[in-house]
């Protein structure tokens, strides 16, 4: 329930108290870029860790296609975040300091550090420059995919939000399956079919971590789960369910014998990736702007006993 | 009671103060938002023109990026003279507080008018501080919080960070905005201007230790002469954020006011979140190397 429908605030179908029906919190100030982002960060890091990996198994088709894609997703990744920011010419502010309290900080180093190796790698891939420091490129590129592909979901959990902070245990296992969900698609739409079966494989397998996660996180949040389920983010949840489950059996069906099915595939469980990632960030939205979705938990910790309470009476 | 206010000395060596802080005692505020203006015009904050909200007398709506005291105004229809049921003697008691100054009251018609100047918190634990990757906020030497504007980019980080909605982006600038405390009077020995335009002292500004005191005589008095619904909120450490540089006295529970009941700085759960984060890396790392190897034979 949002406050725009001028409905009473209310918390698991009770009346709850609250300022004129105002919101406590702040909208999250956050365009389209930064969900965007989260879907772009999970596909590079995931493709490099999928690129290093199929290079170790000796399929270079893959791991050279794999490795652009991650490069690519590590450029584009930056150009979102800097443009949304309020001062984007101010975006090398971001690199004043390292903060552990501050996913975000955290984030910015592993983001250019792993944009830095994938780059060398693609470079050298395409061109054979650079040869000694891709040793050390593609395997750090990897190693940091792991991490850019799960720190948005830290981001989110810290902070005030009830949907996305009551979360923080599940969304970064919904975040990381769909990084491998996105490294799998993309890969099917630029590998061969005769070299992708590990894409196919990992796609497959994603959709349905991606699916019990997602089922996990949304069961756990009880009444939390309330603005993952509606309006804009309940619309962009089905959207994301009918591209996974259509994707996935496409590829079950002719993504072995046909490159144009796989891409097809490919294309709509990125869509669905992506979907999903708009789909936690507008439940955020829904959230932190619903008073009973703020006030209601927070009293009802408090009747409880088991909140801090901030009164002495 | 006891006071476990955190030292920031450590870090501003002979330059260090004592903690600074707000005492807002919402019994005596007479809604003229005096505080809002003085403090619009000090820090010279762009206007907000919100228009008519039909909200009582709150045209402001909340704090923001330009609004950095917000007057909240609560409209409640209560028999005359009696609350909750209220005894007779309570309520020959209640008629006694208006004599030990509880001017927000127009029993007459049965309307209980709460007025509240809300502000930036200075939490003890502050979340907008700890998430922000700029550093642009940092803590004073007087404890408080603030935003340093040639620093901020705007990121967005805090805004969705702070457990009361205090910070918020100032449109056509794109950088945060709230409470400095007067950070500039302070430096200079002056008190901020909300508390110096106050004209009935519910703003007052002093030594946290020294308010708290006060706050706790206050609620005393005010519960003795019958307010049962009187309340400190944020006014001792033991609460989600540590403790808050401004703290208030209210008349019924904080939501009234649209101040939240459990506030808590989220950065408490971080070593749960970075674990939970770190695990979900290693359960990619599994699945790749599953995709990519267990195909075999």
């Amino acid at each position: 329930m949002s406050v725009d429908d001028g409905r009473a605030a209310t918390w698991e179908g009770n009346p709850v108290r609250s300022y004129h029906e105002q919101p406590v919190l702040k909208k999250p100030i956050w365009t389209w870029e930064i969900p965007t982002y989260f879907f772009t960060g999970g596909l590079g890091g995931a493709s490099a860790g999928l690129a290093q990996l199929a290079e170790l198994q000796g399929n270079g088709v893959l791991a050279r296609r794999a490795w652009t894609t991650a490069a690519a997703a590590a450029a584009v990744s930056p150009t979102l975040l800097i443009s949304d920011l309020g001062r984007p010419k101010r975006f090398l502010n971001m690199l004043r300091m390292f903060k552990v309290s501050s996913p975000m900080s955290v984030g910015s180093w592993i983001l250019v550090a792993a944009g830095t190796c994938n780059a060398t790698v693609t470079l050298n891939a395409w061109t054979g420059a650079l040869p000694r420091l891709r040793q050390i490129a593609a395997p750090a590129g990897a190693l940091l995919g792991l991490p850019m592909s799960t720190y948005t979901a830290a981001l989110v959990a810290n902070t005030a939000v009830p949907a996305w902070h009551e979360a923080r245990r599940e969304l970064p296992f919904v975040f990381a399956s769909g990084a491998a969900l996105s490294a799998g698609a993309a890969a099917l739409i630029t590998t061969p079919p005769a070299y992708a079966a590990p894409a196919r494989r990992l796609a497959l397998g994603a959709v349905v971590c991606e699916m019990v996660s997602s089922m996990m996180m949304e069961h756990r949040l009880g009444e939390h789960a309330r603005p993952y389920k509606e309006g804009l983010a309940g619309k962009l949840g089905w959207a994301r369910r009918l591209s996974m489950v259509a994707g996935a059996a496409m590829l079950h069906r002719r993504g072995e014998s046909s490159h144009l099915a796989a891409a097809g595939a490919g294309s709509m469980l990125l869509a669905g990736a992506l979907a999903k990632r708009w789909q936690v960030f507008r439940a955020g939205v829904q959230s932190a702007t619903d008073p009973g979705n703020v006030i209601g938990p927070q009293r009802a910790a408090v009747e409880r006993g088991e909140g801090h309470g901030a009164v002495r009476r | 009671m006891t006071l476990d206010v955190r030292q920031w000395s450590a870090t501003y060596g002979a330059d260090s103060k004592p903690r600074m802080g707000f005492f807002t005692d919402t019994s005596i505020c007479i809604g003229c938002k005096a505080c809002e203006v003085a403090c619009k015009e000090w820090n010279q904050i762009p206007t907000s023109i919100q228009g008519f909200t039909g909200n009582s007398y709150d045209n402001t709506i909340a704090l923001g990026a330009n609004t950095w005291r917000h007057v909240a105004f609560v409209e409640q229809r209560l028999p005359a003279g009696v609350e909750e049921g209220a005894s007779p003697v309570e309520a020959s008691a209640r008629a006694q507080a208006i004599n030990w100054g509880v001017q927000t009251y127009q029993e007459g018609d049965g309307l209980r008018w709460l007025m509240a100047s809300d502000v930036c918190k200075h939490c003890t634990e502050a979340a907008c501080l700890e998430v922000c990757p700029t550093g642009a906020l940092f803590r004073t030497e007087f404890g408080t919080v603030v935003v340093q504007e040639d620093v901020c980019n705007g990121c967005g980080y805090c805004v969705a960070a702070c457990p009361f909605g205090v910070l918020d982006q100032r449109e056509d600038d794109g950088r945060v905005w709230k409470c400095t405390l007067c950070y500039d009077r302070l430096k200079d020995g002056l008190e901020p201007a909300c508390a110096k335009a106050c004209p009935t002292d519910s703003i007052q500004f002093g030594e946290l230790a020294e308010l708290r005191s006060r706050a706790e005589r206050r609620l005393d008095q005010l519960q003795s002469a019958g307010q049962r619904r009187a309340q400190l909120y944020l006014a001792d450490d033991e609460n989600g954020v540590g403790g808050a540089g401004a703290f208030f006295l209210l008349l019924d529970d904080p939501e009234v006011y649209g101040l939240p009941p459990d506030p808590v700085d989220t950065t408490r759960d971080l070593g749960s979140i970075w674990g939970a984060t770190a695990a979900a890396g290693a359960a990619l790392a599994l699945g790749l190397a599953a995709a990519v190897f267990g195909g075999r034979g």
